[in-house]
C-alpha cells in the first residue's frame, strides 16, 4: 500500500471516529430537546414518526401555565426557587472560597496539604448520606422545606470546589506583583483588590458558574429537604411528571429544555477558564 | 517586638481567611455527621420519635453485616464503580488522543465534549429512561425500523440490561471529565522529549507508553479525584431510571439508604448504611488524592 493512500485511510478513520463520538455525545440531548417541541401524540406514535411534522411550543405553554390546558405542576415557581437558591448559595460560596483560596495560594502554614485534603473529604460525603442527618436537624430547626435550608447546604457543597479552583487561579498570578504594589505603599488589602482580584476575575467567574451549576443540578439533597412550591427546585420538580403508571414525556422533555439551556449557555461562556483552573490547581500543587 | 507581632499576624491571617470555610464545613457537614453517627447507634424510626433516645450500640451495624440485601447492594455498588471508572478512563484517554490529533475544529469539539459534564444527573437519567424505553424509546424504534429486531428489547425491565443501561448513562455523563483533563495534559506536554525519542528510534507505542502516559497520569488522577468526590451522583440516575428495580436488581448502596431511611422510615439503620457509604467515598477520594500527590512529586511539582 502506498504511503499516501495509507495516510488518507488513517485520516478517514480519524474523521469517522470523531463523527461517531459526536453523534453519541449529542444525539441523546438533541432528541430530548426535539421531543420538547413535539406533541405527546407524535412521541407515542407507533410506528414511530422520525421526522416531526410540525414543531410546537404548546408543551412550554402548558408547563408554564399559559392557555387552557395547563399542567398542574408549578414549573414557574420551581424555576424561581432554583434561581434564588443557586444564585444566593453561589455568591456566598464565592466569598468564602475567595478568602480560603487566597489563604492556600499566598500563605505558607503548617499541614497545608492536610487542610486542603480535609476540605475535599468533606465534599466527598454522598448527598443522600448527608441528607439523613441534615433532614433530622433541619426539621428540628424548622428550616426544612425552606429556601434558606437548601442554600446553607449548597454553600457547604460548593465551598471546597470553589477553594480548589480559586486557589489555582491565584497561584497563576506571580506574588511579586502584589509585593511591588505593597512596596509602593498599598496595604495588602488594597493590593488584593487593585492587582490580584482583577487578574483572577475571569477565573473566579468560572468558579462561580461551576458552583451555580452544581446547585442548579443537585437532586439527592433537594429531593429530601424540599416538600412544596416554597422550596422545590427544577430537578425535584421534574419527578412530578412521573406518576405511578404514566409519564408525560412531552412535558418532561420541555422541562428538561428549561433546565438544560441555562446550564449549556453558562458552560459555553466559561469552559476555557474552568479547564485551566482544574488542571493548574491540581498539577502544580 | 514589632517583628514578633508581624510574624504572629502572618501566622494568623491564613487561619482567619480559612475560618469561614471551616465554620461552614463544621456546621453543615461535620456536625450532622456526628449526629448521624449517634443516630446509627439507636433504633430511631421517623414514625416513633422517642426511639432516638434508646442506645443499642452497634446492633444496626451487626444487623447490616448479616443482611444479604445490604451485601448485594454493596457489591453491586463496588462493581458499578469499578466498571464505570475504568471504562470512563479508557474512553476518555482514547477521546483525548483522538481530539489531540485533529487539527481542524479542535476547539469546537472540546466544547461539545464538555456539555455532558454540565448535564444535571437527573436529566441524564431522564434522557436515558426516554431513550431506553422499551415501547417508545428511540433505541428500540431505531432497531425495529432498521429491521435488526422485531421485538421490543426490555432495556430497563430486565435486570442485567437495566444495569447495563445505567452504566451507559453514567459513562455518557462522566467520560468527558477524563477526556477534557487528559486533553489538557496532552496540550501541556513539551515536544522535545517526543522528538528525542523518535530520533532515538522508539516506535509510537513505546513513545506513548514511556513518555506520554507518565506525563498525563497526574491529569488522570485529578480526573479520578474529581470523579470520586461525587460518585454518588449515580443515585440521581438510578432513582429516575429504575428506582432500584426491577425487584432490586439495580439497587445501589445509595438508593438502598434512601429506601430504608425515607420510605421505611428506619432512620437508625439508614444512618448506619450512610456511614458505610461515606467511608467508602472517603477511601476512594483519599486513595486517588495520594496518587495525585505522588505523581506530582514525580513530575517535580512545587510541593
Amino acid at each position: 500500500m502506498s504511503r499516501a493512500l495509507k495516510n488518507k485511510l488513517r485520516a478517514a478513520g480519524l474523521w469517522f471516529a470523531t463523527f461517531l463520538l459526536m453523534v453519541v455525545i449529542s444525539v441523546p440531548g438533541l432528541w430530548v430537546v426535539l421531543s420538547g417541541f413535539r406533541p405527546n401524540r407524535e412521541i407515542l406514535a407507533k410506528p414511530p414518526v422520525w421526522i416531526p411534522e410540525k414543531l410546537t411550543l404548546n408543551n412550554f405553554a402548558k408547563i408554564f401555565g399559559f392557555g387552557q390546558d395547563q399542567v398542574a405542576i408549578p414549573v414557574l415557581e420551581y424555576f424561581r426557587n432554583s434561581l434564588v437558591i443557586a444564585g444566593t448559595s453561589t455568591v456566598i460560596a464565592l466569598i468564602i472560597g475567595m478568602a480560603g483560596g487566597y489563604a492556600f495560594a499566598r500563605f505558607r502554614f503548617r499541614f497545608k496539604n492536610t487542610w486542603f485534603l480535609g476540605l475535599m473529604l468533606f465534599r466527598t460525603v454522598p448527598g443522600i448520606a448527608l441528607s439523613l442527618p441534615v433532614f433530622m436537624l433541619w426539621s428540628r430547626l424548622g428550616i426544612i422545606d425552606t429556601k434558606l435550608g437548601l442554600i446553607i447546604v449548597y454553600v457547604s457543597l460548593n465551598v471546597p470546589f470553589t477553594i480548589w479552583l480559586i486557589d489555582g487561579f491565584f497561584r497563576q498570578i506571580p506574588g511579586s506583583l502584589s509585593e511591588a504594589a505593597q512596596v509602593d505603599g498599598c496595604t495588602r488589602w488594597q493590593a488584593f483588590w487593585r492587582i490580584e482580584f482583577p487578574l483572577a476575575r475571569s477565573g473566579i467567574a468560572a468558579a462561580g458558574v461551576f458552583a451555580f451549576l452544581t446547585s442548579w443540578n443537585e437532586f439527592a439533597l433537594a429531593s429530601q429537604l424540599t416538600r412544596s412550591t416554597d422550596s422545590k427546585t427544577l430537578p425535584v420538580g421534574l419527578m412530578d411528571f412521573t406518576s405511578q403508571f404514566t409519564i408525560d414525556w412531552a412535558g418532561m422533555s420541555a422541562m428538561a429544555v428549561v433546565i438544560i439551556v441555562p446550564a449549556l449557555i453558562l458552560t459555553f461562556i466559561v469552559q476555557k477558564h474552568l479547564i485551566a483552573g482544574l488542571t493548574f490547581g491540581g498539577v502544580k500543587g | 517586638m514589632l517583628r514578633y507581632l508581624r510574624t504572629r499576624q502572618a501566622k494568623l491571617t491564613p487561619i482567619l481567611l480559612l475560618s469561614p470555610a471551616l465554620f461552614t464545613m463544621l456546621f453543615v457537614v461535620a456536625l450532622p455527621l456526628l449526629f448521624s453517627l449517634y443516630t446509627s447507634l439507636t433504633p430511631y424510626r421517623l414514625t416513633r420519635p422517642e426511639t432516638i433516645e434508646t442506645f443499642i450500640g452497634l446492633r444496626n451495624y451487626i444487623r447490616l453485616f448479616s443482611d444479604p440485601d445490604f451485601w448485594s447492594a454493596f457489591g453491586r455498588t463496588i462493581l458499578f464503580l469499578a466498571i464505570a471508572l475504568n471504562v470512563e478512563f479508557l474512553l476518555g484517554l482514547g477521546i483525548a488522543l483522538l481530539i489531540n490529533r485533529i487539527t481542524w475544529g479542535q476547539r469546537t469539539l472540546r466544547t461539545i465534549m464538555m456539555f455532558p459534564m454540565m448535564f444535571s444527573p437527573i436529566l441524564v437519567g431522564f434522557q436515558f429512561k426516554f431513550i431506553f424505553n422499551d415501547n417508545i424509546g428511540i433505541l428500540n424504534n431505531a432497531l425495529q425500523s432498521l429491521g435488526i429486531t422485531d421485538q421490543a428489547i426490555p432495556w430497563l425491565v430486565d435486570g442485567k440490561l437495566a444495569m447495563f443501561s445505567i452504566i451507559f448513562a453514567e459513562v455518557w455523563m462522566s467520560t468527558s471529565v477524563f477526556a477534557i483533563l487528559l486533553l489538557a495534559g496532552l496540550f501541556a506536554m513539551p515536544r522535545d522529549p517526543l522528538e528525542a525519542a523518535k530520533v532515538d528510534g522508539c516506535n509510537s507505542w513505546q513513545v506513548f507508553r514511556h513518555i506520554t502516559l507518565p506525563f498525563i497520569m497526574p491529569f488522570a488522577f485529578i480526573a479520578m479525584t474529581i470523579r470520586s468526590l461525587d460518585v454518588a451522583r449515580a443515585y440521581d440516575i438510578v432513582s429516575v431510571m429504575t428506582g432500584g428495580g426491577p425487584a432490586g436488581r439495580t439497587e445501589l448502596l445509595w438508593t438502598l439508604i434512601a429506601r430504608t431511611g425515607y420510605e421505611n422510615s428506619r432512620m437508625g439503620e439508614a444512618n448506619a448504611m450512610a456511614y458505610i457509604s461515606t467511608i467508602l467515598s472517603i477511601a476512594f477520594t483519599y486513595f486517588f488524592f495520594t496518587k495525585l500527590v505522588a505523581a506530582r512529586r514525580y513530575m517535580g511539582g512545587a510541593e
